[in-house]
This record gives structure tokens, sequence and C-alpha cells, in this order.
């Protein structure tokens, strides 16, 4: 047996042992779960090591002598505080100096989510396109205002904006079936074509 | 004062750097920079945190002799050896590293999301027996988006990946639009309530 074959054994029986949840729950999907859970985990942490801590930490500290990277660093360490009953206010340092950031954020998506799309938006009413991508936008938005009572010539308004969202919805639902099936597919080809060798 | 300081970091922080998207400075443009090094110092420590509490949690269990406390011993033997063998032998293609991950995460990784699959066709089942206008309406563009992406739908009719076509741009487009509009809204007045000091749950309970 050949090493390329076991390496398809362990693979197929993960495959086999994670679809078996379909039956139901049981101990080959439980013990899959949990090697998943454990390997997903340890896989991060030598890559965190050689892309993260390495040249941001370790080689700025030991190799170009940047000695104030080291407040970072302890202050970064003050996360595991977290666990602590009486210490665990010290981890809010690093957690605040990392929220920081909210303060780009408010200039930034008011750009990107709001300004940007409204611009994109407001286009000439010059084919039947433009003229229902604009109802459907303004029906959407005040479906979602809850200030006003849905009833009347302004619930038959949100009620257009609501069958828009089931388009949208449906045309998100068609491609994630799409994306999902594509993988189940790829496990079938895995499990038929590398492993049994029926299909080429 | 446990709890004032680190809000008062987050307020002050925070409207430099509101002001620093406004004015491209110099002064402005290198203390971003130099925050952006303290992040990268700061950031291997949060996985450290994450590795802390799936051991805590799993070890809790293991301790406790909990119903199926066995797979949390194999969870832990899972990622101490992950990341042992990553440790030693290093993360290059051809170690047992990545061995690991092609033969072990990839195959359960992919096949956990496949498995979405199976309850999406349930699910949709489901809210056809629901015969609302609504639900039909969901299902007629889902059948009609996926039958535009693949050759049987162009050999049933010609007009399918046309409509298929319309319904991504026309009302797939106003209603990601629309809801896009009021996830910006959202974003901005939940970054103005942090920025204010008036939302504090990021700071945990305690003092």
């Amino acid at each position: 047996m050949s090493f390329e074959t076991i390496s398809n054994f362990i693979a197929a029986f993960f495959t086999l042992s994670i679809f078996s949840f379909l039956y139901k729950d049981n101990p080959f999907y439980k013990f899959a779960e949990a090697v998943f859970i454990g390997v997903s985990m340890g896989y991060a942490i030598p890559l965190i090591y050689k892309d993260v801590f390495t040249p941001f930490v370790y080689r700025p500290i030991f190799v170009e002598s940047k000695f104030w990277i080291l407040i970072p660093a302890l202050m970064g360490s003050l996360y595991v505080f977290r666990f602590s009953k009486n210490l665990s206010w010290l981890s809010r340092y690093p957690i605040v100096f990392g929220m920081a950031i909210v303060g780009m954020g408010v200039p930034l998506s008011m750009h990107s989510y709001v300004l940007v799309q409204m611009r994109s938006a407001m286009l000439p009413f010059d084919n039947i396109n433009t003229i229902l991508i604009f109802i459907g936008t303004v029906s959407i938005l005040l479906y979602f205002f809850f200030s006003r009572e849905h009833k009347g010539v302004y619930g038959k308004v949100t009620n257009v904006g609501i069958w828009y969202m089931m388009v949208g919805f449906g045309a998100s639902f068609g491609y994630t079936v799409m994306a999902r099936i594509s993988l189940l597919i790829g496990r079938i080809q895995f499990l038929l074509g590398d492993c049994l060798g029926l299909v080429k | 004062m446990k709890r004032q300081i680190p809000l008062l970091i987050v307020i002050i922080l925070g409207f430099i750097f509101a002001i620093h998207t406004f004015v491209p400075h110099k002064v402005s443009a290198d203390f971003f920079d130099w925050y952006q090094t303290w992040i990268k110092a700061i950031s291997p420590f949060m996985v450290l945190l994450g590795i802390m509490s799936l051991t805590m949690v799993h070890s809790t269990k293991i301790k406790r002799k909990v119903p199926n406390w066995q797979y949390s011993v194999v969870t832990l033997l899972s990622l101490v050896g992950t990341g042992a063998v990553g440790f030693i032998w290093g993360t290059q293609e051809g170690t047992p590293f990545m061995w690991l991950f092609k033969n072990v995460q990839m195959p359960m990784g992919a096949t956990m999301f496949s498995l979405l699959a199976f309850y999406i066709a349930s699910a949709a089942y489901k809210a056809f027996r629901a015969r609302s206008a609504e639900a039909t309406v969901l299902l007629v563009a889902a059948m009609i988006v996926m039958l535009g992406q693949v050759p049987i739908g162009i050999k049933i009719s010609k007009w399918i990946p046309e409509i298929s076509s319309w319904i991504l741009n026309v009302p797939n487009l106003a209603a990601k639009r629309g809801i896009a509009l009021g996830v910006g809204l959202g974003m901005t007045a939940t970054s103005l309530k942090i920025l204010l000091g008036i939302e504090r749950t990021y700071l945990g309970g305690g003092d």
C-alpha cells in the first residue's frame, strides 16, 4: 500500500465520518469534529508564529534591537488576564488599543456603504431598469423605517420592498446552493475517483 | 479608573483616527504607521487567548468527566500534535504539517460546508410547503439563478440565462443596495456610540 493510498484512506475516513451526521449524531462524527477543531486551531499556531510573531515581535526586538516593541508586546500579553477574576481589567488595554480604529470607521463606513451607494443609485431615469432599481432601493429603505406603522399606502410601498428583498434573497440562496453543491461534487469526486478509482 | 482610562484611550485615539481620515498630513500618517506597528506586535497574543480558551474549556470537561469528555482529549491531542508538527518539521510544502492540512483539515472543512447542501435542500422544501407568495418568489428566483449558471439552463430555454442575469443586475442589486445602506448607517451609528463612550460592552463586566 503506497503512502498516497494511506493518505487518501485517512481523508476518506474523515470525509465519511462527517457525512455520517446526515443519518444522525454518532461517535464517528463526534471524533471527526473533535479532530477538526484541534487541527484547525493547531494549524494556526505555527503559521501565526512564523508570519506574525517572528517578523513583528521577535525580529524587531532581538535582531533589530528595537526595544520599544517590548511595550506593545507586553500590552498584548495582558490578554491572558481575561481569565483572571481579579486582574481581568488589565486585558482591557490591548482590547481598547485595537478598538480605537473605529474612529476611522465612522467616515469610512459612511463613505463606502452610504455615500457611494447613494451616488450609484442616483442615475438618470433613462431606462426601465434604472427606475426599477431606484423603486426597489427606496421601498427597502422605507421597509426598515420602523418609526411609522406599515399600513395604508405606506404599507403597500414597504410591501414592494419585501418582494424585492425576496428576489434578492432568492438570488443569494441560489448562489449559496451552487457553491455548496460544487463542494459536495468535489468530495464525491474524491471518494469515487481518488479513493476508489471509479471516476476519472 | 479601571474602566475610565481604557475608555479615554478609545475616545482620544478614535478621534485622532477620525481626523486622520480627513487630514492626510505627514505627522498624522506617521502616527498611523506607528499605531499599525503596535497593533501588529499585539495581534499574535490574540491567538494565545484563543488557545488558552480552548484548552481551558476542554481541560475542564476532562477534569469533571462530563458526558463525551473523551472527545475533549482528542481535541487537545490534535491541537498539541498539529502545533508540534508545525514547529518541529516546519510549515513548507512536503512537510507533515502540510500533509495534515491536505489530508485532515481540508477534506473535513470541505465536507462540513458541503453538508449544508443537504440542509439547504431541506429548508427550501419547508419554505415551499409554507405556500406563501413571498416564499414562492424566493424559490423561483433561486431556481432561475441556479439554472442560469449551468449548461442545462440554456438547453431548457435560451431566456433562462438572460432572466437570471436580469434578476442579479436589477432586483437583486436594488435589494443589496437597500440593505447595504442600512448596514452602513448601522455601522456608522455603532462606531459613533463607541467613540463617544456610549457603547461600553467591549470592556467586559467587573470594575
